[in-house]
C-alpha cells in the first residue's frame, strides 16, 4: 500500500512518481505503468477515506480551481471532497454568474486563473477539445472534468477502479457499453483505459448512436466491436455498463421514442441474465431509472453504482495527489 | 508608356494555346506581343527565368476579401496583395460581405472600393438571393448589368429547390452561372468537421458526405431542366466528383473547383500530427477537409481534367475568430499565399501532373466563368503572366502572410514551389527572390 507523505520531504529516485504530466485531458494516451500508478495511488487513498478522521495535509497550500461551464453535481463534488481531504485551496467557480457571462474567452478566464495562484484547475465544458485549448494557454495543470461528448478521463479511471475492485485483473475480460455512445464522453475515456488494460469492449446501441468508426479500434491485447445488437453483445459479459440516454435524442430525431429505446436497449433482469454469471452492472449516473436501466438492476446484486461515485473520491484524491506532487518536483 | 521585359529563357506553358517549351516572352505595351524562341532583348529589362515556369497569371474563381463589413479579417488592399503574391492576377470576389451585394447598387460601391485599392483584377459576384438568406430572389438581371460575372450566396446555400429553379432559370436568361456551395444543410446540420473516423474519436459533430453529395445531385438535375449553367464550388467528395463527372459525359453545362486546402489536407488535420488531439480550428473549413480517398480522387479529377479550376476559397479571419473552442472557431484558411505551393509540392511528390493543374490555374477557371478574352492565356494582347520556381523550397510563416487572415494550418510546414514574379496588364508589379537558398 502507498505510504502519502509530505511533497516537501526528499524523494529519492527510485521512489519519485512515474507521473510526469501536467495535465489529465483524456485517458488516450496513458500508458499502462501510469494507469497502474494511478490505481495503486488510489487503493492508498482509498484506505485514507476509510480512517475515522479521512483528512491529509498532503496538498496543503496547493489551490484547486472548479472551473465548470456545465452543470453538474457528482463530478465537482467529487473533485472538491477529494481536494479538502488532501488539504488543498478549492474554489469553485462556474461559467453562470462569473466573467464568462461578460464574453471573456476561455484563455483569458484560464491566464486570470493562473494569476490569482491556481495550481491546479479542474474544468468541465460543453465544447470538445476545449481543456486542450485552456491546457496550451496556462502553466496550470488542467484535470479534464468532462469536455462535450469527447472525454471524461477521470471517470474512466474510477471506473477502471472500481472494476478491479470486483473482477480483478481486465485481461480477457470482455466490457459491453450500452446507449448513445455517439455523444457519452464517458464512454470514450472508458474505452481507452479498458483497452489498454486488456479488455475487449462491445459498444451497443440503437445504429443512430454508436460511433462505427471505432469498430476495430485496439490496443496490443483487446479489441473493440460495435454492434446495434444487444442481445448478442450481452452473451457472457463479464461487465455491463450502461449510459445515461437523453429525452433530447428523441426530439432530434435520433431514436423514434424513448418507449421503444426502453424496449431494445434497456438494461434489466431478463437480458442482464444472458451475461455471465455476477456480472457486474455500472452506470456514470446521473441514472435515468426505467429508461436505460431498471430500477431492480440498478438496486441489484450485481450494482456497483454507488461504490462508483464513493470510489470517485479516491481516484480524484490520487490523481489531484500525482498531479500536485509533479509539479511541485 | 510602359517599359519594353524580355522573360527569358523559362519553360513557358500555356496551356489555352497548347505552348509548352523554353522560350522567351516579350511584354511591350502592356501585352503580350511575342512568344519564341531567342527573342533579341534589344532595350528591354530582362527578366532571367531560366529554371522557372512562365505561364499565365492565375485566376481563382472563388475569394473572400471581406470588404465591406469584416475588414477586422482582410480588405481589399491586403487581400489582393496577398493574391498577388500568390501569383493570382485575377480574382472573383465572394459575396459574403456586409452588405452583401445584392443591388447594383452595392455592386457599384464594390467596384469604385476595387478600383481605389485593388492590387489585381478583381470581378464581382453577386447574391443569388436577398441578402443571402434564401429566401426572395436578388434582382439578378441588374446585377448582370453591373458587372457581376457569376451569381452566388456563397457559403449559405440555396435550400430552397424551388427558389433556385427559379434563379436557374432567370440566371440562364442572362448568360451567368451559379456558383453554388452544395451542401444539405438539413444534412450537414451542426457540423464542424467531416463525419467519420476523426470526429467519432474527437466527439465533434460531423458532416456526412451525403450532404454534399445529395446537394450535388439536386443542383445537376436542376441545371438539366433549366440548361443554366451550374459551378460547384469546392467539391471535397470522390463521389460528389464521379456526379460532376457524369453530367459533363451527358453535356450538361456544369462546371466545379477544386481547393487546394482539399487536395493537400485530409481530416488528420484537424487531429494534428501528435497523438495526443490538437483539435486544430486552423484546419477547420467549409465544406470540410475529408479522408485520404477522397483527396486521392480530388487530385485524379485534376488530373483527368474533370476539375475545370482549382479555387482558393481563400478565407481570412481575425485571431480571436480561431482562437477559441473548435465548434464556436470560423470556417475557412487563408490559403491564397499557398495555394500555387500546395500544388507544385503535389507535383513534386507526383501526384499532381504539371499541365491539367496549370490548366485549371488559368485557362480552366477563365473558361468557367467565361471572363474576358486575354485572362487566362498568354495570346497577344494579354497581360498577366506568373513566373514560377517550381523547384524552390520554402517554409510556410504565416506572420509574413500579406493577407490579414493567419489563420493556416501549413503555418511551420516546407512546400516546394514559389511564385517568382508577376505581371500584371503588362506591368512587372511583383518579384520575389528566391529567400532562403
Amino acid at each position: 500500500m502507498l505510504e502519502l507523505r509530505n511533497p516537501d520531504a526528499p524523494v529519492s529516485p527510485t521512489e519519485a512518481p512515474a507521473w510526469h504530466r501536467k495535465d489529465l485531458l483524456d485517458t488516450d494516451t496513458l500508458s499502462v505503468a501510469e494507469i497502474e500508478l494511478v490505481m495503486e495511488t488510489s487503493e492508498g487513498m482509498r484506505e485514507v477515506r476509510s480512517r475515522p478522521v479521512a483528512k491529509l495535509a498532503t496538498l496543503r497550500g496547493v489551490t484547486v480551481i472548479t472551473l465548470f461551464y456545465e452543470q453538474s453535481t457528482r463530478t465537482r463534488a467529487s473533485f472538491e471532497v477529494a481536494a479538502k481531504a488532501l488539504g488543498a485551496d478549492v474554489v469553485n467557480l462556474t461559467a453562470s454568474g462569473s466573467s464568462v457571462e461578460k464574453g471573456e474567452t476561455l484563455i483569458d478566464t484560464v491566464r486570470t486563473l493562473e494569476a490569482i495562484g491556481a495550481d491546479l484547475v479542474v474544468m468541465r465544458h460543453p465544447r470538445s477539445g476545449a481543456p486542450y485549448l485552456a491546457a496550451r494557454n496556462t502553466s496550470a495543470g488542467v484535470i479534464n472534468g468532462g469536455d462535450g461528448t469527447h472525454a471524461h478521463p477521470t471517470q474512466a479511471l474510477l471506473d477502471l477502479f472500481t472494476i478491479r475492485h470486483h473482477a480483478g485483473g481486465l485481461s480477457g475480460k470482455r466490457v459491453v457499453i450500452v446507449g448513445d455512445v455517439l455523444h457519452s464522453r464517458v464512454a470514450r475515456s472508458n474505452l481507452w483505459t479498458l483497452l489498454a488494460m486488456g479488455a475487449d469492449v462491445t459498444l451497443c446501441g440503437p445504429a443512430t448512436l454508436v460511433p462505427k468508426t471505432l469498430d476495430g479500434a485496439a490496443s496490443e491485447t483487446a479489441r473493440c466491436s460495435v454492434t446495434t445488437n444487444l442481445e448478442q453483445a450481452l452473451d457472457g459479459a463479464d461487465i455491463v455498463m450502461a449510459l445515461r440516454m437523453q429525452k433530447e435524442r428523441q426530439d432530434k430525431g435520433l431514436i423514434p421514442s424513448l418507449r421503444e429505446y426502453i424496449s431494445g436497449y434497456q438494461i434489466n433482469a431478463r437480458r442482464l441474465a444472458l451475461a455471465r454469471p455476477g456480472a457486474l452492472v455500472m452506470h456514470p449516473g446521473p441514472m435515468n431509472e426505467g429508461v436505460e436501466i431498471s430500477p431492480e438492476v440498478a438496486h441489484g446484486l450485481g450494482s456497483v453504482i454507488e461504490e462508483q461515485v464513493s470510489n470517485g473520491v479516491a481516484v480524484r484524491m490520487a490523481i489531484l495527489y500525482l498531479m500536485a506532487t509533479a509539479r511541485h518536483s | 508608356m510602359s517599359r519594353t521585359l524580355l522573360i527569358r529563357g523559362g519553360r513557358v506553358i500555356d496551356p489555352a494555346n497548347g505552348i509548352d517549351g523554353i522560350l522567351d516572352v516579350l511584354v511591350a505595351e502592356g501585352a503580350v506581343s511575342r512568344v519564341a524562341a531567342g527573342i533579341e532583348a534589344g532595350t528591354a529589362t530582362v527578366l532571367d527565368a531560366r529554371g522557372c515556369i512562365v505561364t499565365p497569371g492565375f485566376i481563382d474563381l472563388h475569394t473572400h476579401l471581406r470588404e465591406p463589413g469584416f475588414e477586422q479579417k482582410g480588405t481589399i488592399a491586403t487581400e489582393t496583395l496577398a493574391a498577388l503574391r500568390g501569383g493570382f492576377t485575377t480574382v472573383c470576389a465572394m459575396p459574403n460581405t456586409n452588405p452583401a451585394p445584392d443591388s447594383a447598387t452595392k455592386v457599384e460601391a464594390l467596384i469604385e472600393r476595387v478600383a481605389r485599392d485593388a492590387r489585381v483584377r478583381v470581378f464581382p459576384i453577386g447574391c443569388v438571393t436577398r441578402d443571402r438568406a434564401g429566401r426572395e430572389l436578388a434582382e439578378l438581371a441588374e446585377l448582370a448589368a453591373s458587372g457581376c460575372i457569376a451569381l452566388s450566396d456563397d457559403g449559405s446555400p440555396v435550400a430552397n429547390p424551388r427558389l433556385m429553379r427559379n434563379a436557374m432559370e432567370l440566371a440562364r436568361a442572362l448568360g451567368l452561372p451559379i456558383s453554388e456551395h452544395c451542401d444539405e444543410p438539413e444534412l450537414s446540420h451542426g457540423g464542424s468537421m467531416n463525419e467519420g473516423r476523426v470526429s467519432e474519436r474527437l466527439g465533434l459533430p460531423g458532416q456526412p458526405q451525403a450532404a454534399e453529395t445529395a446537394a450535388i445531385a439536386r443542383n445537376i438535375a436542376l441545371s438539366e431542366a433549366t440548361g443554366a449553367r451550374l459551378h460547384i464550388a469546392h467539391v471535397t467528395t470522390g463521389r460528389g466528383l464521379e456526379l460532376v463527372a457524369e453530367a459533363k459525359r451527358r453535356g450538361l453545362p456544369v462546371t466545379c473547383e477544386v481547393t487546394p486546402s482539399h487536395l493537400f489536407l485530409t481530416e488528420d488535420a484537424v487531429f494534428g500530427a501528435n497523438t495526443e488531439p490538437l483539435y486544430d480550428t486552423n484546419a477547420k473549413i467549409n465544406p470540410p477537409l475529408r479522408t485520404e480517398a477522397d483527396r486521392l480522387a480530388l487530385v485524379r479529377g485534376v488530373n483527368e481534367g474533370i476539375v475545370d479550376a482549382i479555387a482558393t476559397d481563400h478565407a481570412p479571419h481575425a485571431v480571436e475568430d480561431k482562437l477559441c473552442e473548435f465548434d464556436d472557431a470560423a470556417f475557412g484558411i487563408s490559403c491564397i499565399e499557398t495555394a500555387l505551393a500546395t500544388v507544385t509540392t503535389l507535383m513534386a511528390r507526383g501526384e499532381l501532373n504539371l499541365l491539367p493543374a496549370l490548366r485549371a490555374l488559368t485557362a480552366g477557371p477563365a473558361s468557367v466563368f467565361q471572363l474576358p478574352a486575354g485572362l487566362g492565356t498568354l495570346s497577344q494582347g494579354a497581360g498577366d503572366i506568373t513566373v514560377l520556381d517550381p523547384g524552390h523550397r520554402w517554409t510556410v510563416d504565416a506572420a509574413r502572410f500579406a493577407s490579414k487572415g493567419r489563420n493556416t494550418p501549413l503555418d511551420g510546414i516546407e512546400l516546394t514551389g514559389a511564385v517568382r514574379a508577376v505581371i500584371l496588364k503588362g506591368e512587372l508589379v511583383h518579384e520575389q527572390e528566391p529567400a532562403g537558398v
